[in-house]
């Protein structure tokens, strides 16, 4: 039996692909914040999939962790704003609003994508198990 | 006679258990396409049957792909890898992936009909 597996894989997947949604939400939802719990700007997120080994050949997806991005803070020059700095110069968080649009259709996508390939395994077992009927 | 039986099945229990198999690889194809440095996986199905089915066939009471003859994983030579060494390609296996869904029912039709047909002769 390896079509059962595909349920394995495809769900470490939609598990992966979710929690990247997840980290889009937080980077848009934050794309303007000042300031954060620390006093920091806030900082864009980004998750680092990588294979989980099943048993077999199958291979799922895993989620090893959440960076931060290390690319400069945005800088933008607002003198009346009480956190802008002596030179009137306020930091805004590094979010690059299209990329994380792009990103968040990117993982709705490949969730789509695995949320079909369960479905034809469904079927397929469904369609096996009335053999001989 | 039993063997006979199993004589008989073989073939098309082994195919389904080999489009199985592939199917599972398509299915972490799919689920690895956003992974860095992930290759496509795949089975030379054809090459995969006749090692299958040349094996001594498994002991009786037993079916499916014999123990020394499970297929050769091999990678996908691939037109256009990303940046970050992933070498999915969605399209590809998409359509591998209802491709191999389609066989498998087909290979299941083939199997009913054949025990449709062991029905009949047992039961006049």
């Amino acid at each position: 039996m390896a079509i059962d597996k595909v349920f394995d894989v495809a769900g470490s997947a939609l598990t992966a692909q979710s929690q990247r949604l997840n980290v889009v939400a937080s980077n848009l939802a934050n794309a303007d914040s000042a300031t954060g719990p620390d006093g920091q700007a806030y900082r864009a997120r980004q998750v680092m999939f990588s294979t989980l080994p099943l048993e077999g050949d199958a291979a799922g997806v895993r989620v090893t962790g959440v960076v931060e991005d290390p690319s400069p803070m945005r800088r933008v020059y607002e003198p009346q704003h009480p956190l802008a700095d002596k030179d009137g110069f306020l930091t805004l968080p590094n979010v690059n609003v299209v990329e994380e649009m792009v990103n968040m259709i990117s993982a709705s996508r490949a969730y789509q994508n695995n949320v079909e390939t369960m479905n034809t395994a469904k079927t397929l077992l469904l369609k096996t198990l009335t053999l001989g009927q | 006679m039993v063997n006979r039986l199993d004589e008989l099945l073989r073939f098309h229990a082994t195919a389904l258990g080999l489009r199985g198999e592939r199917q599972q690889l398509l299915a972490s194809n799919i689920a690895n396409a956003d992974t860095p440095d992930y290759k496509a996986r795949d089975i030379d199905f054809a090459r995969a049957l006749k090692a299958a089915l040349d094996a001594p066939s498994a002991p009786a009471g037993q079916t499916g792909i014999p123990a020394g003859a499970q297929p050769q994983v091999l990678y996908r030579t691939v037109q256009q890898p990303s940046a970050d060494g992933n070498t999915v390609d969605l399209d590809v296996e998409r359509a591998q992936f209802a491709q191999n869904a389609l066989r498998y029912e087909a290979n299941l039709t083939f199997l009913n009909g054949q025990i449709k047909t062991l029905l009949a002769a047992i039961q006049g």
